[in-house]
Order: structure tokens, then C-alpha cells, then sequence
């Protein structure tokens, strides 16, 4: 095999690529994948409690680079599957510890026996995004569907286009069916207008998110939750299949039926 | 009548703002550089044709992912000299 180098992005920080990287490579590892994610957040690590493996980091990605150990021993695997991996980011040293060329040679090491990589980038367009984005074949840009998360993803991809990367494909996240509905939220088609690239996925707001960040649990295992379709789906489309977008109206919960019975849906 | 308590819905003002804003974002003209580049279009086109300035209309429009810079400049009513 010969793995498929995936780099999650954003410009804006906060719009959820690390529980987009944790997700998505979950989801991959749960289709039989081999998957390792590798946090590109020099400094600001947080893939590992995402994915609920901070207790397991004895070396990190600085410690590969500079010689400390081997790759393999940086690679935590997964507490629940055997063929998922973490290389986790330093918590002490700056992005200056590593450079693009490090990253390529990391996942050239990588790819022969790795189905994917998923490279989860710092927000910002400076050298932690371009170290996370040099080994890439293909680029994900998250973003939320607010004006300032909008306008700095359309900067990344224009920094995509402009380095060559070819045009990234988006995930929409913490979409709010209701206040689309009413008009007071972006919809996925406005962002996509506005943004003039592919989509990969919507993934809805969700508090079941937040439950398992708290449990280091990725929602991709909870086979009930909405947003953990639709980071299943994103997975199944990475991998080549064609899976049409859910119905993000059709809701089940409390919030529908309250919304039922006040008679605004 | 009624106009003045519907208010223009979020959503809608976002894409506008946004269409805006990403218009410059992406070509690294700053509004007031624009009406820069408009004068020095205009006093150029008029060394050669006239042209009415006040119903010149320059702008920057989206088409996917690029940009264009489209001129709609009507030029002043002249009547043609017929030989004859």
C-alpha cells in the first residue's frame, strides 16, 4: 500500500479541525484502514486528548526529527484499534523545530505500509501550516459558517492554490439546521458560493461533539450521533465511495419535537 | 409601509458582506486603491474618447474562484459626421 497524505486546515483556530483529524481517521480505522494522524500543532498540542491517548506519549514528532528515537516508537496506538496511530506534536518547543522537508521525509517513511496520513495543521497560514501542508496529496479546509471563519478559509485556499496544492475540498462544520432555516446562518451553499471549491461534508452542531472531546471518545463511534454520520460519510467519500449528504432537516431529538410543537418547523 | 421593522434576515447580510470583503482579500486592492485605478481608467479612456464619467460603472466580480475586473463605460452621444 501507499499511503494517501491528508492535511486537515482551517486559517481561523477554533472551527474544529483537531475533532475533524480524530474523526475522520477514527472512522478510517474503523473501515479497516491503516491510519495515522499526526499532529502538526507544535507547542499547542491537543490531538492526543481529542483522541483521549495523553497518558500514552513518551516521545513526539521533535523527538523523530532530532534523532531521539525511532519513528514507530513516536506512533501511540489506539486504545480501541489496533491499526490507528498518533504521532503526537512537542508541547515545549516552537514550530521553528520542524520544517516542511521534515514532515516530507516523515511521511515518506510513512506511506509505504499506511493506507493514510492525516496531518492535523495549526490554525494560521504561517510555519505550522506550511509544514503540515508539505507532504500533502490533498488538502481539507474546515471551516464554521461565520463571516470571520469564511473569509480567513477562503485565504487558505487561496495560499493552496497560489503553492500548488490544487483547490482543497471543504468541510462545513457546526452547521445549525434551524437558524439556516430561518435565515440566520449561512447555508452550505452560500459558503460553497462563496468559497468556489468542492465539498467533502456538513457536519451538523452537535452536542454529543462535546461529550466525547470530554471522554477523549471521537463521535464517530457513537453510532447515534448526527455529527458522527457525517464525519463517517466524509471517511467513506475518502475513500473513493459515493455517499450522498445527509438530510441535515430531517432531525430526531428533543429539538425537533420542541420545534414541532411550537409549530416552527 | 411596513418596511421599517423588516429587518434584512442575518444570513443575507453575511453573504453580502462577505462576497465584499473576499472580493478584496483576493486581489490585494484595498477599496480606495480601486478608486485609484478607476480615476487613472478614466482620465486614460477620455484622452481618446469622451465618455461620461458619472455613468461609468467599474467593479470587481466573483466567478468561482476568480477574479474580473469588469468596466461598463457608455460612451457620450456624438453625432457622426456624414460626408455628403
Amino acid at each position: 500500500m501507499t499511503a494517501q497524505v491528508i492535511t486537515v486546515t482551517s486559517g481561523k483556530g477554533g472551527v474544529g479541525k483537531t475533532t475533524a483529524v480524530a474523526n475522520l481517521a477514527t472512522a478510517l480505522a474503523a473501515d479497516g484502514r491503516k491510519v495515522v494522524c499526526i499532529d502538526g500543532d507544535i507547542g499547542l498540542r491537543n490531538l492526543d486528548v481529542i483522541m483521549g491517548l495523553e497518558n500514552r506519549i513518551v516521545y513526539d514528532i521533535v523527538d523523530v526529527i532530532e534523532g531521539r528515537c525511532k519513528l514507530k516508537q513516536a506512533m501511540i496506538r489506539d486504545k480501541h484499534y489496533s491499526d490507528l496511530y498518533l504521532i503526537p506534536a512537542a508541547q515545549t518547543r516552537d514550530k521553528n523545530a520542524v520544517s516542511p522537508s521534515d514532515m516530507i521525509s516523515i511521511c515518506k517513511d510513512l506511506r509505504p505500509d499506511t493506507d493514510f496520513v492525516i496531518i492535523d495543521s495549526p490554525a494560521g497560514i504561517e510555519r505550522g501550516f506550511r509544514n503540515s501542508i508539505a507532504a500533502a496529496d490533498r488538502v481539507l479546509v474546515v471551516t464554521n459558517p461565520e463571516v470571520s471563519a469564511v473569509r480567513d478559509a477562503d485565504r487558505v485556499v487561496g495560499i493552496l492554490e497560489a503553492e500548488e496544492k490544487g483547490t482543497p475540498a471543504l468541510i462545513l462544520n457546526r452547521l445549525n439546521p434551524a437558524l439556516v432555516k430561518n435565515n440566520d446562518m449561512l447555508s452550505a451553499e452560500d459558503v460553497l458560493d462563496l468559497l468556489g471549491i468542492q465539498l467533502i461534508g456538513v457536519v451538523p452542531e452537535d452536542e454529543s461533539v462535546i461529550i466525547g472531546s470530554n471522554r477523549g471518545a471521537p463521535v464517530v463511534t457513537d453510532p447515534k450521533s448526527r455529527a458522527g454520520q457525517a464525519f463517517r460519510n466524509i471517511a467513506k467519500r475518502l475513500q473513493g465511495q459515493d455517499v450522498p449528504f445527509m438530510d441535515l432537516e430531517q432531525q430526531n431529538g428533543i429539538w425537533s419535537a420542541l420545534q414541532r410543537l411550537t409549530g416552527r418547523k | 409601509m411596513f418596511n421599517f421593522f423588516k429587518k434584512k434576515r442575518s444570513a443575507e447580510s453575511a453573504k453580502d458582506r462577505l462576497q465584499l470583503v473576499l472580493v478584496h482579500d483576493r486581489t490585494d486592492l484595498t477599496p480606495a486603491q480601486l478608486e485609484a485605478l478607476k480615476n487613472d481608467l478614466l482620465k486614460a479612456i477620455s484622452n481618446y474618447i469622451d465618455i461620461d464619467p458619472d455613468a461609468v460603472q467599474i467593479g470587481l466580480e466573483r466567478d468561482g474562484r476568480s477574479q474580473r475586473l469588469v468596466a461598463d463605460i457608455p460612451l457620450r452621444g456624438v453625432s457622426r459626421h456624414r460626408a455628403g
